[in-house]
């Protein structure tokens, strides 16, 4: 999976592709914290419009996400969410923690 | 009493998660003789996934083990899936199936058998400390009319 970062006026996108599995999420996580860390962004989005697969290691990388921003007390959206990810966000109940659009 | 299968598949491969994507799509193309939904085939590969995620990373933590996987087609369109490993077993199967468990640390979110749960009709988790874990799975797929001629 890649991640691609694009910042303007301190809202922070990150897009996702490929397969966010165990194998993919590993490096993810510390290229996600890296990216807020070097924007501290005021809104972060998460866009998975060119997400292929996501199984619960995605949860993990949404949920440090969400943490992050709420220590910086700024916003977090998830976006263009495929329906297979979205089940996966369903079954864990993480569409009631995270604003998904 | 074990259901005869109409066909089957067995793979092996070394606790290396670069098998996790492998292990999905050996799946999937072996589901397709099913003629599953689109659906139905990423619920297959999200829960293969799960599984085979958990015996790399909590079975083997530190050295690379055997990983086993079994996929058969069963009679009344229902695919089993078994996934086992030699490794060091779950204490407590119970705790484990609680969603948000996790031992795996922060780059796991504890919600693996939650989804397999979810995603397939049943689970079944066998394990014990130093002996390994067994999991089957097992999803009927929707009969699908076939177009008429």
């Amino acid at each position: 999976m890649e991640i691609q970062a694009k910042t303007s006026d301190r809202n922070l996108l990150l897009e996702l592709s490929g397969d966010i599995d165990h194998h993919g999420a590993r490096n993810a996580l510390r290229e996600l914290e890296l990216a807020i860390d070097a924007a501290l962004p005021k809104k972060l989005v998460l866009d998975m419009k060119n997400v292929t697969f996501m199984d619960s290691s995605g949860i993990a990388l949404i949920l440090r996400a969400q943490q992050r921003m709420n220590l910086l007390d700024g916003g977090f959206l998830v976006c263009n969410v495929p329906p297979q990810a979205k089940r996966v966000l369903q079954a864990a109940s993480v569409d009631r923690l995270v604003s998904i659009r | 009493m074990k259901t005869k299968a109409i066909n089957e598949m067995r793979l092996e491969f070394p606790s290396r998660s670069s098998n996790e994507g492998f292990a999905r799509a050996a799946v999937a193309c072996f589901a397709a003789q099913m003629d599953p939904t689109i659906n139905e085939l990423e619920d297959i590969k999200t829960a293969v996934s799960e599984a085979v995620t958990n015996a790399i990373v909590h079975a083997y933590p530190d050295a690379l083990g055997k990983v086993s996987l079994k996929a058969r087609v069963c009679p009344d369109n229902i695919l089993e899936l078994t996934v086992r490993d030699l490794g060091r077993g779950i204490p407590d199967v119970e705790k484990a199936r609680q969603p948000m468990f996790t031992t795996g640390g922060e780059e796991r979110s504890g919600m693996g058998f939650t989804i397999m749960e979810s995603f397939m009709d049943k689970l079944l988790i066998r394990s014990a400390p130093g002996r390994g874990t067994t999991v089957t799975m097992r999803k009927r797929l929707s009969p699908r009319i076939k177009a008429s001629k």
